[in-house]
């Protein structure tokens, strides 16, 4: 059982997701491996000794070694995001803890079929599972249910494009709650029972489902979810807390 | 309604359900006190007695320090506080930790 220290992680790479999330690769030379769905914990320290930590879900597969991608949104007054986002370049060095989480976790040994539903960015820890579902080549059949404001607030939309166009059982179904673009054929409302009953009915009874994003979105997903017939050990959430802080 | 019965209506109901969140979300800092990632590992509360994972119990991390409470009975599982001089650790509610081999 392996102790979970803080070890230094160095900027490698940088790139914006959307107008507000950008992704960070962080190079780490002694990394032990993670699974999908884990996050790690980041911590900055100032001048004065006064430190913060945050956790951030882990967006890259397990495949990848030595290096984990994790996706941030910029929160408007937030200690940590801001500064990452404004502050931090390649070559910039991060204290960082983990691979932690032992439950929000998914292999592909653990099969499917997998029902994911994300709000915002809780879709990172599910772009984990779904990167990883694509490089282990198996074809467990998956549906990402995917509720966002705006169009251009779609995370990772074009990777997620290029993931159900592989024709290998990946499906993405959008929902956007603020605002459409003209000619919108998706979806157009806030998650809700009807919707979920539509995104498991093809996976059948036996779906797994994963439920991330902020709090109030989790409890109507896995209170709904239960309501349909899913049993509550198969129902895996990770709440985010209250909306935009 | 008795006492408890009113904390997990609020629990489900209350708008300041909003703030809670999962084990997971405190899995690191319980590591760097209990030495493992605990949050896939059952854990009894000493209330109600019901096994749950500690990455799925509800935390309050909006006060000073976690709050760690059980998601059948609503009590409080486990507390930890960052004080000037240390950590305090408050593990009344927690029966049994299972930690899992290897």
């Amino acid at each position: 059982m392996a102790s979970i220290g803080w070890q230094v992680a160095t900027v490698s790479a940088t790139r914006d997701e959307t107008s507000t999330v950008r992704s960070f690769t962080l190079g780490l030379p002694g990394w032990a491996g993670h699974r999908a769905g884990q996050h790690v914990d980041l911590r900055l320290t100032a001048e004065d000794g006064y430190s913060v930590e945050r956790s951030y879900s882990i967006a890259s597969e397990p495949e990848r070694t030595g290096e984990v991608d994790i996706t941030v949104e910029r929160i408007e007054g937030g200690e940590v995001s801001p500064f990452l986002h404004e502050v931090v370049v390649t070559g910039d060095r991060l204290e960082l803890r983990g691979p932690i989480g032992g439950y929000f976790v998914w292999e592909a040994a653990l099969g499917g079929p997998l029902l994911l539903v994300a709000g915002g960015s809780g879709v990172v820890p599910l772009m984990a599972m779904a990167r990883h579902r694509a490089r282990s080549g198996m074809s467990i059949p998956t549906r990402l249910l995917f509720s966002s404001r705006t169009y251009d607030e779609i995370i990772y939309r074009e990777e997620l494009d290029r993931l159900a166009a592989a024709g290998d059982g990946f499906e993405v179904i959008h929902t956007l709650t603020r605002q459409q673009p003209d000619g919108w054929t998706g979806l157009s409302r806030r998650i809700d029972e009807a919707m979920l009953a539509d995104a498991l009915e093809p996976l059948g009874a036996a779906a797994q489902a994963y439920a991330c994003g902020p709090t109030a979105l989790v409890e109507v997903v896995a209170n709904a979810l239960v309501r349909l017939g899913l049993p509550p050990d198969r129902i895996r959430t990770e709440r985010f807390g209250p909306t935009g802080t | 309604m008795d006492e408890r019965a009113q904390r997990v209506a609020e629990m489900r109901d209350d708008p300041a359900g909003e703030l809670v969140l999962d084990g997971s979300s405190v899995g690191g800092a319980l590591a760097a006190l209990l030495g493992a990632d605990v949050t896939g590992m059952p854990g009894q509360c000493a209330s109600c007695h019901t096994v749950h994972l500690v990455g799925t119990m509800r935390v309050y991390t909006r006060g000073p320090g976690i709050v760690v409470r059980c998601p059948s009975c609503t009590e409080v599982v486990l507390r930890v506080v960052e004080t000037p001089s240390g950590t305090m650790v408050d593990l009344r509610g927690i029966a049994a930790l299972r930690f899992a081999r290897g």
